[in-house]
């Protein structure tokens, strides 16, 4: 579904990413796990062109994303989670997710798709009318991933969901992604909590300092020395 | 004790208070969502007024169609102002864009004195007064306060019922982001302006059917705009619209009770101690 | 080395003194001598707006002061006949005091950037409406005319029917405010203020007293273009609130600094010169019935300066002139080194 090949790109001189390639299947969980600093949110953000790519290129369902401009990535099927999800703090949820709902093809689907939403998240229907900035850590992050829904993406971005989160909340946010996947969306997901997030992902990706360093299946990942070593304390 | 006077004052507060309110919220609309402060917010008025004269004294155009043309000149000239420019001082520091805005000032009081020379131009209404009890009021300011409010109504439900209007509402909490919601910025820019100027051109319309109209009429009503704006708490709608009435009372009943400009001096220094008390504005949470 | 390397520095500007000192005496006409005291006020003005402006304190008020300065000593003078020599300490100690009052709360409470700028602008309106409302005692919107003396020319009065004396004495408060600029450019308060202006907290973390630092330079800043604004009544004989005080004034000074450059000494003076060639180049060229075409050209120059050369007119060529002599001390070096 989604072919990223050799992608480079940066902030000024500094170069965040460098000939990253990878590649998401329809109905994967894809995760790319690294540490702090190692371009996993640079990664995301320039798949959703946010920031330009300096080199590569990236291919979703056969559209070069080179040719669609930032706002039309998300009409290609593409919604991102951003960092710190970032919601509109004085909107109220139910029109952050209108947000989420802004292109035309999903306007049309509004209700229905409100509903799912509301569905997979009743807290969210209890909290509609209440302003976002004044929930807590782990509805902020309901509504981002509602948000992102109402878009109707074939693949879902989630940038380091359970970050700056309490420890129960966090378990709270993978119980989340599981429900996401179980509803059969494609994800990507990048993370540092990487015990967590291996559990619930089909592969998993290292990033290191701008590249990939390590690519298998999220067993053999957990299973591997330098993953346990680095990064599970093991 | 009970002074109708007084009274007729107060009420003919109220009545330019909703002007006042319309005139501040559609600055206010784009001083949230742009962050940049027109100082020349006055002069678009200006233009408003001058094309609904122009069309109205000398080609004959009936009043209403010369209202509709003008507001929407006026709401071209807005996109013109952010396009030519707003944009290209928007990476710069806040008070270029607070200065550029005032060198158009300038340029704009001064072509429309080329244009049209100095001397005041009215549209030669003759106006009927309606009488309450034994107070008088001008009918121009009664529709003025009518048209206001529909229109602050009408920007209102515009805001918070549709998608562009939420959209413009959420980019001025988090610009980044807007491309992942399907948004393009400076589309949502360009419409804040064109609003934004519309909202001028209506205001223009209802101060055509009460003052002439000079190339200097923006310095009498521009600072008491932003004052409001100030006062309601920047990009706040709602205390906008309160601080509006507010002012418009201090005008009213302070010109009553001495002359006009004393109402001013008092609401001037009176924003002046407000910003003292509470800088954030009257309203904010 | 020293020594010898600071005369050829100082003779510029010692020469170009002396030719100011000169333009009375070689013969202009009223008009070339008035166009050169009109320069000398606002330039004055100008440069006292600016020693607050460099520092990001954009003041759009200060007509208030220029009111104050103007009205002050002409009320005085027409109502007790208070000589300018008392009148104009009084009027400045006003200008202070309205500075005092207005800018230790926005310095105290941290008012900055637009905010800044939108008080102020609401004092230069309080001022103006102030001396339209005591009509009675100002001619109100007609405005007023300074009470002449009998012979024109009266050293108490501080009235000159010869516009040569007047020009050496606006001469001698012109180089005064490039001095104070000067003196103010050299001192720790720059530094105070400049620290200030890029970040307040940690101006103050590094025991910079922000507010103290702010108000002397507002208070001084003040006290200047009140100077200004009586220089002005004194010299014009006829002042209207539109003229001295208000939004027009305010904002028409801000915009000459910035067309003539906010960070160089000459700057302000520049502007003053550009503003008023430009409307009298233009007003001679198409004559006195075209109203507005001087102000629409003007405009349109302070878009475009503002987008396209902020630094304005002196700091541009400044750093045009320094581009091109390290240019060529480069190139010079380069053949140095090719030989």
């Amino acid at each position: 579904m989604l072919e990223v090949r050799g992608v480079s790109a940066g902030y000024g001189g500094f170069r965040a990413l460098s000939d990253v390639s990878l590649e998401v299947r329809a109905g994967e969980a894809v995760a790319v796990i690294g540490p702090n600093g190692a371009g996993k949110t640079t990664l995301l953000r320039v798949i959703s062109k946010l920031i330009p790519a300096s080199a590569g290129e990236i291919v979703m369902t056969g559209v070069k994303l080179a040719d669609v401009p930032p706002e039309k990535v998300v009409e290609l099927g593409i919604a991102h989670v951003p960092e710190n999800r970032r919601l509109f703090p004085r909107l109220t949820v139910e029109e952050n997710l209108r947000m989420g709902a802004f292109v035309p093809a999903a306007r049309a689907r509004f209700r229905e798709r409100l509903e799912f939403v509301y569905a997979l998240f009743p807290r969210l229907r209890e909290r509609r009318d209440q302003l976002a900035g004044t929930m807590s850590g782990g509805e902020q992050q309901m509504c981002a991933i509602g948000r992102a829904l109402m878009s109707g993406p074939r693949l879902l971005l989630m940038d380091e969901p359970s970050a700056g989160l309490a420890p129960v909340i966090v378990q709270q946010v993978f119980e989340l992604v599981r429900r996401i996947r179980a509803e059969g969306y494609t994800v990507l997901i990048v993370e540092q909590n990487v015990q967590q997030v291996l559990r619930v992902v089909d592969r998993a990706y290292l990033l290191e300092v701008g590249g990939i360093r390590l690519a298998g299946s999220a067993a053999e990942l957990l299973a591997s020395d330098a993953i346990r070593r680095s990064y599970l304390g093991l | 004790m009970f002074d109708i006077f007084l009274i007729e004052a107060v009420i003919n507060g109220v009545l330019l208070g909703g002007v006042l309110a319309l005139l501040a919220l559609g600055l206010n609309l784009v001083f949230g969502v742009i962050d940049v402060v027109w100082i020349c917010y006055a002069e678009l008025v200006m233009i408003g007024m001058y094309a609904i004269w122009w069309l109205f004294v000398h080609y004959g155009v009936p009043l209403p169609v010369a209202i509709g043309a003008a507001v929407a000149l006026v709401a071209l000239a807005g996109v013109a102002l952010h396009v030519l420019v707003i944009q290209p001082v928007l990476g710069t520091p806040p008070i270029n864009q607070l200065l550029v805005t005032g060198g158009v000032l300038f340029f704009l009081q001064a072509a429309a004195t080329l244009a049209f020379g100095i001397e005041f131009r009215n549209l030669g209404l003759r106006m009927p007064i309606v009488e309450v009890g034994e107070m008088f009021f001008s009918f121009a300011r009664i529709l003025a306060f009518a048209t206001a409010l529909a229109g602050v109504a009408a920007l209102w439900l515009f805001l918070t019922r549709t998608y562009l209007g939420t959209a413009i509402r959420a980019i001025s909490q988090d610009r980044e982001i807007m491309p992942l919601m399907g948004v393009n910025p400076r589309r949502i820019y360009l419409v804040t302006s064109a609003i934004g100027g519309g909202m001028a051109g209506i205001a223009a319309a209802l101060l055509a059917l009460q003052y002439d109209v000079h190339p200097a009429i923006g310095l009498s009503f521009g600072p008491i705009t932003f004052m409001i704006c100030v006062l309601g708490g920047l990009g706040n709608m709602a205390g906008g619209f309160v601080a509006a009435f507010v002012f418009a009372q201090f005008i009213s009943v302070g010109g009553f009770y001495a002359q006009v400009e004393w109402g001013y001096v008092i609401a001037f220094a009176f924003f002046i101690v407000m910003m003292f008390v509470r800088p954030q504005g009257l309203f904010s949470r | 080395m020293s020594a010898g390397a600071a005369l050829p520095r100082r003779l510029p500007p010692l020469a170009g003194l002396a030719a100011l000192a000169a333009v009375p005496l070689v013969g202009l006409g009223n008009y070339h001598l008035h166009l050169a005291i009109t320069i000398l006020i606002w330039g004055f003005v100008y440069t006292a707006w600016s020693i607050m402006g460099r520092f990001g304190m954009v003041s759009l008020g200060h007509g208030a002061f220029l009111g104050i300065g103007a009205y002050v000593t002409a009320m005085l003078w027409n109502a007790f006949g208070l000589a300018p020599w008392i009148g104009i300490p009084i009027a400045l100690a006003l200008a202070v005091l309205m500075a005092f009052v207005i800018g230790y709360p926005c310095f105290r409470f941290r008012i900055v950037g637009h905010y800044f700028a939108l008080v102020t602008l609401a004092l230069g309106e309080v001022v103006r409406l102030t001396i339209v409302a005591l009509r009675d005692h100002t001619g109100g919107s007609l405005g007023m005319t300074v009470e002449g003396v009998a012979g024109g020319t009266s050293l108490l009065a501080l009235q000159f029917g010869d516009r040569g004396a007047f020009f050496y004495l606006a001469l001698a408060v012109w180089l005064g405010g490039l001095w104070v600029w000067r003196l103010v450019d050299r001192s720790m308060l720059r530094y105070a203020l400049e620290a200030a202006s890029e970040d307040e907290d940690a101006a103050a973390s590094i025991g910079v007293d922000v507010t103290r630092a702010k108000l002397a330079i507002t208070m001084l800043s003040a006290a200047m273009t009140a100077l200004g604004g009586a220089l002005y009544a004194q010299y014009q004989l006829y002042i209207n609130p539109e003229t001295v005080s208000g939004i027009g004034i305010s904002l028409q000074i801000v915009f000459a600094v910035i067309a003539g450059g906010l960070y160089v000494q000459a700057g302000p003076t520049v502007g003053a010169v550009i503003t008023l060639l430009l409307a009298e180049t233009l007003r001679v060229a198409v004559g006195h019935d075209v109203h507005g075409l001087d102000g629409t050209i003007y405009g349109l120059l302070l878009v475009l300066f503002i987008i396209y050369m902020p630094q304005g007119v002196s700091g541009f060529a400044l750093a045009l002139w320094r581009g091109l002599r390290d240019g060529g001390a480069r190139r010079a070096d380069a053949g140095a080194a090719a030989r």
